[in-house]
């Protein structure tokens, strides 16, 4: 069974808010329902399935209680991190082309600036082996491109073009934390905060979240929005190996080749990507992995504008990404929501991709320092 | 007023949660011993330490002690990043790092006794233990002696 086709984005909406510190996650995930459905043109009553990451308890039940919905046919709340709402298209797709359900929500909410949460050292069984040491979510992709950095040469001003990039496509996003431009140097120049990653290496925290709407294609053709069809879809975890971590390469490893696959294209298909970008080496290796370039030559792929929208090698994030725009403890929505704007024609004119027929999406969760969720979504136009 | 130099800052040693499984572990390390998980069925060694086998899926090991000899996998200097751990959040600067023991798995761990800006990639470490007061020792690790 494939679901090339057998299901499409109908509705997308983007939480405008960046710092929320008046209302709960759950309420942000209800604010995304109601911007989701009036976007596609649904009613809440059209709603038989709900996938839904951001906030605690038994997640989906308690969040079909609050959104009031009576018609669920199918709930997920796989949790993996950032990446978990490209998971959840992966999984609303087959869902619906298996003929379970129709309309599907998909919705994500966090509130990591206003809320940030300390941690102990937990019951987890890896915890004890981690933690202890001060580990940290920068501390770990650090050693990650410590590691890229030693075997394949990649150096600190590569790694900057891509937080440079994204500062140029956000300065159009009238919604983006951070809209003002940067240059390499004011990457390099700002406070080294964990070898080799500098304050400007790493994303944005913000409140907020985000919703799709995925549905059947008789659902689809109902609706007014333009077309956007899923074409394919590929997850990978990939974690310690028992001791044998290699930190020079990801998931997409995996699970790109699985979407490729599905889709029945190749990188260099792909018009527009979306590459989850918690920091700047996430991208660098997550598009070696995808195969938009040799092993290793991420740095030089991404270096001198090679991810602009305008004459870049490829164009990645034209919404300012997590690095500038938007990243609510899990962006992989945003990832989800650029891509659609993408395919649909409807990103800001100044970075709208000419011509375009397939997007990649690439969401990474956890962390590439020790264990971590990767999931590859491809979306295309109605006829590619 | 007296203010704290980097040099003076003492590196934290947060007691780990102790799985009841994994205490054969943790008593090893208030006796100065790092010991792995070997597996009784193919002999495989298991990171991070628990009485299950990856490659074989037996739960029955026996605890081997290591040489506490090894290199520097990746290392990252915490300038100024936030840790997860409160605890660390006045440690000053310190060196994060995966080590690849001898025996060959890969551990996380810091790098101590020395200037955080000399430590390499491919550097030789031996193993030192630092006492969490809770009877347990961290295993960290330093350059090795010459």
């Amino acid at each position: 069974m494939t679901i090339k086709g057998k299901a499409y984005v109908v509705g997308a909406f983007e939480h405008p808010d960046r710092v929320i510190p008046d209302r709960s996650v759950a309420q942000i995930h209800a604010e995304n329902t109601a911007g989701v459905l009036a976007d596609a043109g649904l009613k809440l009553s059209d709603v038989d399935a709900l996938f839904v990451v951001g906030g605690g308890g038994m997640l989906p039940i308690s969040m079909a209680d609050y959104l009031g919905l009576t018609n669920l046919k199918y709930v997920d709340g796989t949790a993996v991190g950032g990446s978990s709402p490209v998971y959840h298209i992966g999984h609303a797709a087959a869902a619906i082309a298996e003929g379970k359900c129709s309309v599907a929500l998909v919705t994500l909410a966090n509130r990591p600036r206003s809320e940030s949460a300390p941690r102990s050292v937990s019951q987890s069984p890896e915890g004890s082996f981690e933690l202890v040491y001060g580990s940290s979510t920068l501390g770990m992709y650090a050693l990650a491109a410590q590691r890229h950095m030693y075997e394949y040469g990649t150096t600190g001003e590569q790694l900057a073009w891509v937080k440079v990039a994204a500062s140029e496509h956000a300065q159009y996003n009238p919604h983006a934390l951070l809209k003002k431009p940067v240059t390499v140097e004011d990457v390099l120049n700002s406070p080294m905060l964990s070898d080799p990653l500098h304050r400007l290496d790493s994303c944005v925290v913000t409140d907020g979240g985000g919703a799709v709407i995925i549905a059947s294609p008789e659902v689809a053709r109902q609706i007014s929005r333009p077309r956007v069809k899923i074409l394919g879809h590929g997850e990978a975890p990939k974690h310690s190996n028992n001791g044998h971590i290699d930190l020079t390469y990801t998931g997409a490893r995996w699970s790109g080749p699985r979407a490729f696959e599905e889709a029945g294209c190749s990188p260099g298909d792909i018009d527009y990507a979306s590459i989850y970008d918690s920091f700047t080496i996430t991208v660098v290796e997550t598009i070696e992995d995808l195969g938009f370039c040799e092993k290793g030559k991420g740095g030089a792929f991404v270096a001198d504008g090679g991810l602009r929208a305008r004459g870049g090698r490829l164009p990645v994030n034209t919404d300012g990404g997590g690095l500038c725009n938007n990243h609510p403890g899990m962006g992989g929505m945003m990832k989800i929501l650029e891509g659609v704007r993408q395919v649909r024609g409807e990103a800001a004119p100044e970075v709208q991709v000419k011509d375009l027929e397939l997007a990649l999406v690439h969401g990474t969760g956890g962390s590439l320092g020790t264990r971590m969720a990767s999931a590859t979504l491809i979306l295309g136009v109605e006829d590619a | 007023m007296t203010t704290v130099s980097e040099s003076e800052k003492v590196l934290p040693a947060p007691a780990p949660f102790v799985l009841p499984e994994v205490k054969p572990f943790w008593d090893g390390t208030a006796e100065g011993k790092l010991l792995l998980a070997r597996c009784l069925e193919d002999r495989t060694l298991i990171w991070y330490p628990r009485p299950f086998c990856p490659t074989c899926a037996s739960t029955q090991v026996e605890w081997v002690p290591a040489s506490g000899r090894g290199t520097v996998y990746s290392y990252t200097v915490n300038r100024r990043g936030v840790a997860d751990l409160p605890a660390y959040r006045e440690a000053g600067v310190y060196v994060l790092a995966y080590v690849e023991l001898e025996e060959g798995p890969r551990m996380m761990t810091n790098i101590v006794d020395c200037d955080p800006d000399s430590v390499r990639i491919g550097q030789k470490v031996e193993l030192v233990f630092h006492d969490t007061g809770q009877g347990s020792a961290l295993p960290r690790f330093r350059p090795a002696a010459a």
